[in-house]
């Protein structure tokens, strides 16, 4: 397997304007699609259960996630190479989702929702009968 | 710096003739590093993953990034006041009948040599991994610490 080859994290524009400062990053996602349902994967380091935000209306889906600052007092850096802020990233979904069935996990900051999809009316063969 | 006024009417704003002059230096910095396409001006090792290290009085701490990762996945050992950090980044497997929309997560293998400005206690690291975040405690040794000199 080869090595992981860095990448800084992309920095998003606010689409409206937040009301507290810091940096937008827009986390790195996974989609992926089978016959029944839709998986979207992101990494979201550093991001607990109780500030994750997940949003689904009008076929668009809203993953946000804040960050607890982790920097104690007293500390100073000395080496920073990379920046910590608000994730935030949306789609637009093209299928029609069951939202009921909508699963979410969030474990080692990786972020993995389930989205099934509504099972389509499957086509129906009418037995024609002579008379 | 001078300033030469072009009218002799003193100026209605009460702030210092320089803001003006400051806050354009500033945006002209900050256009050319957007134009020139690197990141802010930081130094990069370019090694996976990228760290934070900030210390105060007794400790310095190394965060670094690694969604997805395990504690197991992980192997960190300290030489001198080197430290080393390697590990594999495994993503699950999608299955033969995904199609897929995005892939942006890498997976692989990595291993960073992070050298540390200052002399620690090897005995007494200590490191823990929560919600992708690996966060190792490094506390400076004696020797490294400030000691005040009374003068008499």
């Amino acid at each position: 397997m080869s090595d992981i080859q860095v990448k800084q994290k992309q920095q998003a524009e606010a689409t409206m304007e937040p009301t507290h400062s810091g940096k937008i990053f827009s986390p790195a996602v996974d989609i992926f699609e089978t016959g029944t349902v839709i998986t979207v994967i992101a990494d979201i380091p550093g991001v607990q259960a109780d500030d994750l935000e997940i949003d689904l209306r009008e076929n668009v889906l809203t993953l946000s996630g804040k960050i607890r600052s982790r920097d104690g007092e007293g500390e100073h850096s000395v080496l920073r190479e990379y920046d910590t802020g608000t994730y935030f990233r949306q789609f637009t979904l093209s299928e029609v989702i069951d939202q009921a069935r909508i699963d979410a996990k969030l474990a080692d900051g990786v972020l993995t929702v389930t989205l099934p999809k509504v099972a389509r009316a499957t086509p129906r063969k009418i037995a024609v009968t002579a008379g | 710096m001078i300033i030469r006024r072009m009218f002799a009417t003193p100026a209605f704003r009460w702030k210092s003739p320089y803001d003006e002059l400051d806050e354009m230096r500033g945006r002209l910095a900050h256009l050319t590093r957007a134009l020139s396409g690197e990141s802010e001006s930081r130094p990069e090792a370019g090694v996976y993953p990228l760290i934070n290290v900030t210390e105060d009085k007794d400790y310095f701490r190394v965060r670094a990034e690694l969604p997805g990762v395990k504690a197991e996945e992980l192997d960190l050992s300290i030489t001198d006041n080197h430290l080393s950090l390697s590990g594999e980044r495994k993503i699950a497997e999608a299955g033969a009948s995904a199609k897929w929309h995005r892939r942006e997560r890498e997976a692989g293998k990595f291993s960073r040599m992070i050298e540390l400005p200052d002399r620690i206690d090897p005995e007494k690291v200590k490191a823990k991994i929560a919600d992708g975040i690996l966060s190792i405690m490094l506390p400076k040794s004696a020797s490294a610490k400030p000691r005040q000199i009374k003068i008499s």
